[in-house]
């Protein structure tokens, strides 16, 4: 039988469901207007002031929020409320300028958390589970968000944070956890090690998964569910718009279910910024409507998917989105962590490398590699082997530093990196997603 | 001393090919040659006969390259003949990053020996304390 944390909210009619968009959007609109300046600057350039939203049909009228937006706003021009009502920051891993530092108050983390508690509830948790949350901990929302949203379930909830294989291991079986939370990625190397260990599914006490905050295959779904005897659910989110559980996935496995009476989400189209009907692909587009602390006006998530309100078989009425296909940008999302080609750029330049290099994104054993490749110069060359090895190992310490991830550094002939079109091939990305 | 050149290239079928077709187009003669691996990339150190041409050869086919002073030593092609030329240097307190022989010069019994070291003058001084012959650039066109 499905498990709901709110049914009435669930399960809501889809009128219902737009009566509080409806109502809500307008408020969020007034809100934003009457205490964000920059939002209302932009209202203003564009020719719309709160009267003119009355409802959620209203919402194709106001402009878009772009990540640039945001980092013009850094860090207090989106904040909607006094700080003294504000309890908390999140923030993304992102650095040279690509920071997003997000505000909470009270309300606001406990609407995040209530988003949270009905994905563990969707994933079958109840106040008789053991649900270790093997997210980081810290500025990542991963490990906060899902360790409130298992305070709401009930769940014993053991907060490990990520990393110490060992040690996760040991808490999984001595405690009997059941639910697991982590990047998929992290899921499928507790997978392998447990299996290393000889440890059959059988014996693996765990029957659910949440794991999320990077893209993952069906196939990757699959191999971790067969390795650790459970079924393995997606979750959906954005530091910009709280964390996770701004979507998650149901009994269905089909889609991930949008949290619609906090969410309003749109696909549009990403050149003209038309907005697309349900079941077309496009780049989703949300507004936070209930959120005041970082109140998000169609914000442009620059991740590509589908949207559907076909009837979904568990009974839950909120709107669908399909994993996200892609991203409109550059972003790469590595092990979980948010990577762009800029910040490897900077590194290479600041250790005197020309900006010709490429990154080859693949995954092995279900773990992303990154390999980046450098281009050789007269400059850095020297006839000895041990000197450029030692500035490989710079390079690698310097990539490390920035991205918090550690890449394979190759050095290749000049020259021999991959141009079209005159411009380098800066990317690979050889996972199949 | 004698000038090597050394060239990047990258460890894949193929890429010595490319370096080794370079010189080959262009009719420079190798006297000696040796190739230090890691697992992605390689040096190809090389002595030829003509090191302005090769240098301005491999430069316009795109290979990052450089020179480097090193010591050519001919020493007795026989049993103790390395060894001899390693005790001076020892003796000398002078390191020996790395060598590599080519044997077989066209004339005589000596086998030919260069020697990349930390201290070219302090070995080459040496040597020839020693009574040690070294070989010229020059010389390596009659071998």
């Amino acid at each position: 039988m499905e498990r709901y944390y709110q049914p009435e909210i669930e399960t809501a009619s889809r009128e219902q469901i737009k009566a509080w968009q409806d109502e809500r959007l307008v408020a969020q609109v007034r809100h934003v207007w009457d205490n964000v300046p920059y939002y209302r600057e932009k209202m203003q350039a564009a020719g719309v002031t709160p009267d003119d939203i009355r409802s959620a049909d209203d919402l194709h009228k106001l402009p878009f929020l772009s990540k640039d937006d945001l980092r013009k706003a850094y860090p207090y021009g989106l904040v909607g409320v006094p700080l003294k009502d504000c309890v908390r920051i999140q923030s993304t891993s992102g650095t040279t300028g690509k920071r997003v530092v997000a505000f909470y108050t009270q309300a606001d983390i406990d609407l995040w958390e209530t988003c949270c508690a009905r994905a563990i509830t969707a994933a079958g948790g109840t106040d008789e589970d053991v649900c270790q949350v093997s997210y980081g901990y810290g500025l990542f929302t991963g490990g906060p968000g899902l360790n409130g949203g298992s305070h709401k379930v009930g769940c014993l909830t053991v907060p490990t944070s990520s990393g110490n294989t060992e040690r996760q291991i040991m808490f999984i079986r001595d405690l009997n956890a059941t639910i697991l939370c982590c990047t998929p990625s992290y899921a499928a190397y507790l997978g392998e090690s447990m299996k290393e260990m000889g440890l059959t599914p059988e014996q693996i006490p765990l029957k659910a998964g949440i794991f999320g905050a990077e893209a993952w295959s069906e196939e990757m779904r699959q191999s971790i569910q067969d390795t650790l005897g459970i079924k393995a659910y997606d979750i959906y989110g954005l530091t910009e718009l709280s964390g996770p559980g701004v979507a998650f996935e149901c009994s269905a496995q089909s889609g991930m279910h949008i949290n619609e009476d906090h969410f309003i989400a749109e696909v549009i189209d990403p050149d003209t910024g038309e907005v697309l009907p349900d079941g077309t692909q496009g780049e989703l587009v949300f507004t936070s409507i209930t959120k005041k602390a970082f109140p998000l006006i169609r914000y442009r998530t620059r991740d590509i998917c589908v949207l559907s309100r076909e009837k979904c078989p568990c009974g839950r009425t909120h709107v669908k989105m399909t994993k996200p296909r892609g991203r409109t940008d550059d972003m790469l999302i590595i092990r979980g962590v948010n990577v762009f080609p800029s910040q490897i750029e900077t590194v290479l330049l600041n250790l005197g490398y020309p900006a010709n290099y490429q990154i080859i994104v693949g995954r092995v054993n279900n773990t992303d590699t990154l390999d980046v490749r450098v281009e050789m110069t007269p400059e850095m060359f020297t006839d000895n082997l041990g000197e450029i090895s030692r500035r490989q190992k710079e390079l690698v310490d310097g990539l490390r530093s920035m991205l918090g991830l550690t890449a394979k550094v190759t050095l290749v002939a000049p020259k021999s990196i991959v141009r079209s079109e005159g411009k380098a091939v800066r990317v690979i990305d050889n996972r199949k997603i | 001393m004698i000038q090597q050149i050394s060239v990047f290239v990258e460890n894949r079928p193929g890429a010595l090919q490319a370096m080794t077709a370079v010189l080959a187009e262009n009719g420079i003669d190798m006297r000696a040659f040796s190739l230090a691996e890691t697992s992605d990339f390689g040096i190809a150190r090389i002595i030829v006969n003509d090191v302005y041409k090769t240098t301005t050869v491999l430069r316009d086919a795109g290979f990052v390259h450089n020179v480097t002073q090193v010591l050519g030593v001919a020493l007795s092609d026989t049993p103790g003949g390395l060894d001899k030329v390693l005790r001076v240097l020892a003796a000398a307190d002078v390191n020996v990053e790395y060598l590599y022989a080519f044997f077989g010069g066209r004339k005589g019994r000596d086998a030919y020996t260069i020697f990349r070291v930390a201290d070219n003058a302090k070995a080459a001084a040496a040597l020839a304390a020693q009574g040690i012959r070294q070989v010229e650039q020059d010389e390596l066109l009659d071998l």
